[in-house]
């Protein structure tokens, strides 16, 4: 009997009758069995098989050819530093990686579909339950064993244990410590005090007032930024815009903390800090190219659409005896998104 | 002899033709506006742009509501040539923004003549001369300086390559990219519609002719793209589609030939 014939006496008939009470559902459906065995053209026709063999090869082969790729892309694409180096090599060893995989994968699924049995086994249920015997020998075993040990016998081993097994996470806290120190206040601060002169981004040079020309947009950031030891750090949270808007278009208080019409407000979205960069000067208004927050700069820049919940902050700013612009104080608030201990 | 003749008249008619056809150094055609120009730029002002924008330029009353045209009062030569170089003036109708359009209704005669009446009204932006975009002795450092500016100061709304991107309300920062050198400066030194006014003491002229070097790359090299497939260089969006057509129906196709029965 060859396999296959074997393979077909498994199966069960399809059924045929049903136990059919009168006029309803049946009480219980007979077991239909699994449906007639199809064969594949390798299982019948040795020329088939012959030629899905074939292709498995050609698929390994490909694979091979990937595996190869990638350690001559490695060996042969030097670095000399420039962009299109790396793009090559980045592109090569990446194409030769998905080759080296996915024709394997192919090549392997390829062989279990064509070629491998594909009969169907019946493996029936056993219970998973031991008997009564096992299980007590089980329980025995463990009790025997705490008996040995002998802890309750020696309570000075019992309590060094647990001491030992106290402290030893302990020193995982010291570890924590030392990734890093606490932000402390650097959240609600930031370099802007009185007297900071107001310096363009990214070119430096203090800023003339009378430059700022109507409608016009400055990057502004705090003079000596880059003298800190962490300026991006610092850039994060005290880069600032200056618009220049016509005054009468701007509430009293904006217009206190202003200079003729060219007012000073953090570029730090109160959502999720993102650069509130884009600024339409017809409409005045601020947009945040992260989640479209939208702030009405002739409303003390109130969010009027978006995510953002709290307005950006205005920096008070004035115009020294040369005449450059300079901040009069630092943020009233803690700038950019909201955190736990901003209250 | 024949043969000496015909190559010394050969040597004449290629050297003659050579001074007459030699290309010339361009102009700088600024300053030179005269009061012919001038009264030219009026008459043509008044046939196509006055029903907006006023008779004496002075911001439309005749157009009804909110879409009247704006004072041009001041707006300067370089607010003309950019707004009627690049084919947004005269607007088609009104919308969120005027659009940028490829055929442009005059003559660069005539839009300098135009520009002429404009400046004469009142002073503002000039257009900008050769010299003033000049970058080829510019150094590598100035043009990554330009390149620095550019990103802070231009990439949120222009996208950081320059492709352009969304505003609010239909309104978009249009593509940078086929844009000539003169018609950028001209949008940063006048701030067409709701782009800001980059004036020289905010953006310095140097720095101007940098960012536009970088930018544009006049000298015709392409600028490497390291990161391989640009897919239009809109972010987010095309490499989301990408990667949901192409990632996911790979994906969805090795699913179902791997559950699939061999024939």
């Amino acid at each position: 009997m060859s396999d296959i014939e074997r393979a077909d006496e498994a199966h069960g008939q399809p059924g045929t009758t049903l136990a059919k009470p009168e006029g309803g559902v049946p009480d219980r459906f007979e077991n239909p069995g699994l449906p007639p065995h199809k064969h594949r053209m390798g299982d019948t026709d040795p020329k088939a098989a012959k030629r899905a063999e074939h292709q498995v090869v050609f698929f390994l082969l490909l694979s091979m050819l990937g595996s190869i790729g990638i350690i001559v892309s490695i060996i042969a694409i030097k670095y000399d530093g420039s962009f299109d180096q790396v793009s090559l090599s980045t592109k090569a060893i990446g194409l030769s990686m998905f080759l080296s995989l996915f024709a394997l994968g192919i090549g392997a699924v390829h062989w279990a579909k064509t070629l491998m049995p594909d009969d169907e086994r019946i493996d029936m249920r056993h219970r998973q339950r031991g008997t009564t015997a096992e299980r007590e020998e089980a329980v025995n075993i463990l009790k025997e064993g705490a008996a040995e040990a002998g802890l309750g016998r020696r309570p000075l081993i019992r309590n060094t244990l647990i001491g030992a097994l106290a402290l030893f996470p302990i020193p995982a806290v010291f570890f924590f410590r030392d990734t890093g120190p606490l932000p402390g206040n650097d959240l609600s601060t930031t370099m802007w005090k009185a007297d900071t002169y107001l310096v363009k981004d990214p070119e430096g040079g203090r800023i003339r007032a009378a430059d700022v020309t109507l409608g016009s947009v400055m990057h502004v950031l705090p003079e000596g930024i880059e003298e800190l030891e962490h300026p991006l750090n610092e850039k994060a949270k005290s880069a600032v815009l200056i618009m220049r808007l016509d005054a009468s278009l701007l509430t009293e208080k904006q217009n206190n903390w202003g200079v003729d019409g060219t007012v000073a407000y953090s570029k730090i979205c109160t959502h999720m800090g993102c650069p509130v960069a884009l600024y339409e000067q017809q409409t005045h208004h601020l947009l945040c190219p992260c989640h479209q927050s939208t702030f009405d700069l002739t409303q003390d820049c109130k969010v009027i659409f978006g995510p953002a919940k709290r307005p950006l902050p205005q920096l008070p700013i004035a115009v020294d005896d040369d005449g450059y612009l300079v901040a009069t104080d630092g943020f009233s608030e803690a700038v950019g998104p909201s955190f736990w201990e901003r209250g | 002899m024949a043969v000496v003749v015909l190559i010394a008249l050969a040597l004449l008619l290629v050297g003659g033709l050579y001074a007459a056809l030699a290309p010339r150094d361009a102009q700088a055609t600024t300053a030179t506006a005269t009061a012919d120009d001038i009264e030219a730029g009026k008459k043509l002002f008044l046939a196509n742009c006055a029903t907006c924008h006023g008779i004496n330029a002075e911001g439309g009353a005749v157009v009804d509501g909110n879409n009247a045209g704006p004072s041009l009062i001041g707006v300067g030569a370089a607010a003309v040539d950019f707004q009627v170089g690049t084919g947004r003036m005269p607007l088609a109708q009104s919308g969120a923004q005027a659009p940028e359009v490829d055929k442009i209704r005059f003559s660069q005669e005539q839009i300098d003549q135009m520009a002429a009446y404009i400046a004469s009204l009142a002073p503002g932006p000039a257009v900008p001369t050769e010299e003033q975009l000049d970058a080829s002795n510019f150094s590598d450092e100035q043009i990554a300086e330009g390149a620095a500016i550019f990103r802070t100061n231009c990439a949120m709304c222009h996208n950081s390559s320059g492709k352009g991107g969304a505003l609010t309300a239909g309104k978009y920062a249009p593509d940078l990219t086929d844009v000539s050198a003169k018609h950028i400066y001209e949008a940063m030194v006048t701030g067409p519609q709701s782009m800001p006014v980059f004036s020289d003491n905010n953006i310095g002229q140097e720095d101007k002719a940098a960012l536009i070097a970088w930018l544009v790359n006049e000298n015709g090299d392409v600028r490497p793209d390291p990161g391989g497939l640009t897919l239009g260089s809109l972010g987010p969006v095309s490499e989301g589609l990408v990667a949901w057509m192409a990632g996911i129906g790979l994906l969805i196709g090795v699913s179902v030939w791997l559950g699939m029965k061999s024939s």
